[in-house]
């Protein structure tokens, strides 16, 4: 448990947050031309790092947009918050 | 040679005031080289190193732990062992296991406590009750002992349950299984530590995997805090951590690994001699030996390795719990605390080759995967001696995830994931 500053609503509890997985994942751009192998990795495996990870979460109680984190996993210690679109700050 | 246990090695050394006990299992420094390693000292890892020598004839084998045996979610678990799965593998994989629990102490000549009382799982909605029914129907022509239960049959299998149908989740039926129960989580890790020890494995604790050294394709060994240990076969069995081992050798696993917690009461008298499950509401319980209620919570829905939980997740149960049983309006909890399990996208496990040649995971287990430890060792270990699965576990290859094979079983738990 732990607070989430919303870049939108500012800080929150936690609870009224929904996370989303991990971060900067893109979407295929030809989906009809992508093999098995590429679909399962698109879909399925995950990096799940313990440490610095970039993640999506959404406000789903609050203003329900989505926005990005970067959280350490091994503590989960918030290191950065920044809006969707915007480029992920460098550690 | 291991001293056997029994009721004349008790007497034995209560004469001697229980201090010249053999110890149960020795404290080796590892070897330059092993046939294969395995890399997790719960009882997965270390029921795979017990069979992979008794059945496999392979003695020159070690398993290395980070912390202490059992020290991971082998003892963090609420140690309910069941086999009612809905689908066809998932039924064969987790009904061989119950099948050699319940042999288990016999085998291991160490009482892993194994208490056939029964797991019942409530319905709550019209749905639930479908779905119950459908598994029953499903778990009978698997050859799984299953009932379906009127609201009546389930208050008079467990009284303490309140039934009554104005409470906020009604209880509407539910099903039973008879030959499922709990086990004593530590005697698991401790019997096979000690059988597996015994047939020559080498159990080196204090020991973290820091690498997998590979040539191409083949795995050549890994890098411990104690040193670089040689050896053409690792066999992964790192629940939480597996991603993170698993990214030491270039892979990645569909995982995510995410906070369980559970909780138990202060302890008192016997109040309920069964297990109940209720898959809408998140919430389980029995009783422990020494009289605690053992509680199980659900998941975080973020990834985390922190081996802490929200405190909203214990609320939520508890307050499921007090509903169903208002007797425990009363009881104190005693210790709360998490475990990190690594969750499939179907919630199924992985029992598997990867890509590497040499290099097996079995993980995936979720939140459930206490029930399989006898099975999945027995599994893991065929696999990894062969270089093949056994038919059992063959639907739970890694490659399901690109071929679409998924075992979906989102009831692992018999809880919403």
């Amino acid at each position: 448990m732990f607070l989430i500053n919303c870049p939108y609503c500012g800080e929150r509890d936690q609870q009224e947050f929904k996370a989303g997985g991990e971060a900067h994942i893109e979407r295929p751009k030809q989906p009809t031309e992508l093999s098995d192998d590429e679909w399962a990795e698109y879909l399925f495996m995950r990096k799940n790092i313990k440490g610095v990870q970039f993640e999506r979460w959404n406000h789903a109680h609050g203003c329900r947009k989505w926005f990005n984190m970067v959280r350490d996993t091994s503590n989960d210690e918030i290191k950065a918050i920044y809006k969707m679109g915007e480029k992920p700050p460098s550690q | 040679m291991r001293n056997k246990y029994s009721v004349f090695s008790l007497i034995k050394n209560a004469l001697s005031y229980h201090e010249n006990w053999q110890r149960a299992w020795n404290d080796p420094a590892p070897k330059k080289e092993y046939e294969a390693v395995i890399v997790g000292g719960g009882g997965h890892g270390l029921a795979t190193a017990y069979y992979l020598a008794k059945k496999h004839n392979m003695n020159n084998i070690a398993v290395v732990e980070k912390g202490w045996i059992g020290g991971g979610n082998t003892g963090r678990n609420t140690t309910i062992i069941r086999s009612n799965y809905l689908w066809d593998a998932s039924a064969g994989l987790y009904d061989h296991a119950l099948k050699i629990w319940e042999g288990l102490s016999q085998e291991l000549n160490y009482n892993v406590m194994f208490s056939q009382r029964g797991v019942m799982n409530l319905a709550h909605n019209l749905q639930d009750v479908r779905d119950l029914k459908r598994r029953t129907h499903a778990n009978r022509l698997n050859g799984i002992d299953a009932v379906y239960l009127s609201t009546e049959e389930v208050k008079k299998f467990c009284p303490i349950i309140n039934t009554s149908p104005d409470i906020r989740y009604p209880v509407l039926g539910g099903t039973l299984q008879r030959r499922a129960g709990t086990a004593r989580h530590d005697a698991v890790a401790w019997g096979y530590a000690r059988g597996a020890d015994a047939m020559g494995v080498d159990i080196i604790q204090n020991c973290e995997v820091k690498g997998i050294k590979r040539n191409g394709d083949s795995v050549e060994g890994i890098e411990t805090t104690k040193g670089f240990i040689k050896t053409k076969k690792v066999g992964v069995v790192a629940a939480g951590h597996s991603s993170v081992i698993a990214n030491m050798a270039g892979l990645r696993l569909p995982l995510e690994s995410k906070p369980l917690q559970a909780l138990v009461s202060e302890p008192v008298k016997p109040i309920i001699d069964t297990v109940v499950m209720s898959n809408a509401v998140h919430a389980y319980v029995s009783q422990s030996d020494k009289g605690e209620l053992v509680i199980g919570a659900g998941t975080d829905d973020y990834v985390s390795y922190s081996q802490k939980g929200s405190h909203q997740i214990v609320e939520g149960t508890l307050n499921a719990i007090l509903e169903l049983y208002p007797i425990f309006s009363r009881m104190r909890m005693l210790r709360q605390w998490g475990g990190i399990v690594d969750i499939c996208p179907d919630a199924s496990p992985i029992l598997s080759k990867t890509s590497i040649k040499g290099l097996y995971f079995n993980c995936g287990w979720g939140t459930g995967g206490f029930k399989a430890t006898p099975g999945s060792g027995d599994l893991f270990a065929h696999t990894i001696a062969n270089d093949e699965p056994h038919k059992l576990n063959a639907a739970f290859n890694l490659n399901r995830f690109v071929s679409g094979d998924l075992v979906d079983e989102h009831g692992a738990a018999a809880v919403a994931h």
